[in-house]
């Protein structure tokens, strides 16, 4: 049986020998820093290798993964959560805030007419506290809409 | 005495109308936070920290506002412990023990009170032994050189990861990643970039404040969609709240033992306001007897263990604020608040700096005061609270996570990055991989290199030279000791607690 930790730790002492490659291409050190850049990142690299090893050959007890529903809309809410992080800049803050915390609140309570309402509600009213209550310069709007 | 000029100054900076109003603020939002489930010190006061440094908040004003915030989420931990079953964050997981079965048998207002009055006397008192002990500590710290700051790094991480997963090979796993993290970007010593992969916006390296909130609240939200909110408090009722005199009285001694033992335990590294709150819940069920009655709902049962969190919270600001090691997940993130602020502690800070130290211990003071007013008086309102429901509250603590961390460097990239965090911070919570020392390892991981670069450079190359005081020596023990001896001592430490919890929700 495959498990979580096995496959993790392979994963980890993958990037630790990619890191500490990285690191060996660094310049070495001189007089006035006598170990330079790459000694303290290999002492890392090799001691994440050591732990994961430990982790590949005793793996702990399968943690509880949700079921595939479950997985579909965590990874659904990952999405949404990147795309609202992208359209922040370009579309102000009250469109895609609206529709990011609708989606959420949807997804941890399945209520159409609240998830609406929730998204709404937030979007508005963390943008009147953000905006005037605190300052921060928050656009509503795109900006080449209002000029 | 030195104490009461120093306090004086702390004072004078913290009695202003501005920062007073700040801790009231604070307190009251803390409370909100603790009392909220899914929402604790820790996590609380990263989303807020973003938020706090763009309002262009002075450094006594900010470190007023985010320590009240603090010390608030520790005095609300216990509300829904008690109320719900369910604790508001970890060290409030003892109070649940005894508050719930009170709060069954029609007590729930005489468990807020005596847990409200027992936070006050923990915290008042771990303050008070703060503003005695730091100024002690500090002194030794100025004897820390390189040798022994690296020692003192490697100690904290090897505690912190003892005490905070079953699995050693996992706590250490994770401060390496930490580590490795923290290296991400421009070089200490030199001018050129590592392990950035050539990405521009990594040559400023991984920001901890990135990371604290994608770890501590973004990772939050994954886990109520996964349990669709199950613990959602709506339909609790207080019926009446009055003031149990006697039964208070009683647990007199409970609080000051526990208070004195939370304190220690605080101060430890790695330890914490959770061990704090079992050592003390343990010793005082140990001291009553099966005549005591512990985990049926007894005041000293809910007096003991919130005496102990909230003085091991003031203990825990010993190390943090003397030697710039925080012990646990919420000194860690108080770490970040000064190192957003330009202040590094340590013991320099009480000599530079003491307008901020002892401003912060007076303004603890105060907080805890302003907290005991609102506790025990104002606790219906924070009940109230309890009723949001989580499709509102994650949704609305998503939304504050990113407009911070928007507001901070106004890049996607930082966002994203923020998300990845969340995923991962998920992901190891599911494997039991400590998230903690991965914030830890982001926070010191400059430190900690550049005190091995110094102390090698000062050695000429030397390895032994990391050994050669007998601090040093002692901190290398500790550090051993501290990683090798949950092993054993876990047997004893986790088993009964298991077992306490299952007896209450049978």
């Amino acid at each position: 049986m495959i498990r979580t930790d096995r496959v993790f730790g392979l994963v980890v002492i993958l990037v630790a020998l990619t890191y500490i490659v990285s690191a060996y291409n660094l310049p070495p050190g001189n007089l006035f820093d006598k170990l330079g850049p790459k000694a303290f990142p290999t002492i890392i690299g090799v001691g994440m290798i050591i732990s994961a090893a430990v982790l590949v050959l005793r793996p702990d007890e399968e943690p509880e993964w949700p079921a595939r529903p479950t997985l579909m809309a965590l990874g659904f809410a990952t999405v949404v959560l990147v795309a609202y992080a992208y359209a922040l800049k370009p579309m102000g803050f009250l469109v895609p805030t609206a529709i990011a915390a609708g989606v959420l609140s949807y997804q941890i309570t399945p209520h159409r007419r609240n998830a609406v309402l929730v998204g709404i509600g937030l979007s508005i009213g963390l943008f009147v506290i953000f905006k005037y209550a605190l300052g921060l310069s928050l656009f509503a709007f795109p900006r080449s809409l209002t000029g | 005495m030195d104490i009461f000029a120093n306090l004086a100054l702390g004072f004078s900076v913290a009695l202003s109308p501005w920062t007073l109003t700040l801790a009231v603020i604070g307190c009251f939002l803390g409370t909100i936070i603790g009392a909220l489930p899914g929402l604790g010190p820790s996590n609380g006061v990263a989303i807020l920290i973003p938020i706090t440094f763009t309002l262009g908040l002075d450094a006594t004003a900010a470190l007023v506002l985010l320590t009240s915030v603090y010390y608030g989420a520790m005095y609300g931990g216990r509300i829904s412990s008690i109320l719900l079953n369910i604790p508001g964050d970890e060290p409030a997981m003892m109070t649940t023990l005894d508050g719930y079965p009170m709060a069954k048998q029609g007590r729930a207002g005489e468990a807020l009170v005596i847990s409200g009055v027992a936070s006050f006397v923990g915290a008042l008192l771990a303050t008070i032994a703060l503003a005695l002990v730091a100024p002690y500590l500090a002194r030794i710290a100025y004897k820390f050189g390189p040798a022994e700051y690296f020692a003192l790094y490697v100690l904290a991480f090897a505690t912190l990861g003892g005490m905070a997963s079953r699995n050693q090979a996992k706590a250490g796993l994770a401060a390496l990643i930490g580590l490795a993290i923290a290296t991400i970007g421009l070089d200490n010593n030199a001018g050129f970039d590592r392990f950035t992969g050539g990405n521009l916006h990594l040559s400023d390296g991984v920001d901890f404040l990135v990371a604290i909130v994608g770890l501590f609240a973004v990772a939050e939200v994954f886990f109520f969609i996964e349990t669709h909110g199950r613990d959602s408090a709506v339909g609790v009722k207080l019926e009446r709240v009055i003031v149990p005199w006697a039964e208070m009285w009683s647990t007199r001694w409970t609080m000051l033992r526990s208070s004195a033992v939370g304190f220690i335990a605080g101060v430890l590294p790695g330890a914490g306001a959770s061990l704090g709150s079992f050592l003390t819940y343990m010793m005082e069920k140990g001291i009553a007897g099966e005549k005591g009655g512990f985990g049926t709902g007894v005041a000293k049962g809910v007096a003991a263990p919130e005496a102990g969190n909230n003085a091991a919270a003031g203990g825990a600001l010993v190390p943090m604020l003397t030697l710039g090691v925080p012990g646990s997940g919420t000194t860690a993130v108080l770490l970040a608040v000064l190192m957003t602020l330009n202040i590094t502690p340590g013991p320099t800070l009480f000599a530079d700096r003491p307008e901020v130290v002892w401003g912060l211990i007076a303004s603890l003071l105060i907080a805890n005061f302003v907290l005991l007013l609102m506790n025990v008086p104002l606790v219906r309102v924070f009940v109230k609270v309890l009723m949001v429901p989580p499709a509102v509250l994650l949704p609305g603590v998503t939304m504050i996570s990113f407009v911070g961390i928007y507001s901070l460097s106004g890049s996607y990239f930082d966002l994203v990055l923020m998300i990845l965090f969340g995923v991962m911070g998920y992901a190891f919570r599911k494997m039991d991989i400590p998230t903690v020392p991965v914030i830890l390892g982001i926070l010191l991981g400059y430190q900690m290199e550049n005190n091995l670069r110094h102390a090698m450079t000062l050695s000429g190359g030397e390895w032994t030279y990391l050994f050669s005081s007998p601090i040093a020596v002692g901190l290398w023990i500790f550090a051993a000791a501290g990683f090798i001896a949950p092993i054993f001592l876990r047997g004893m430490l986790r088993r009964p607690q298991v077992a306490e919890a299952d007896k209450v929700t049978d």
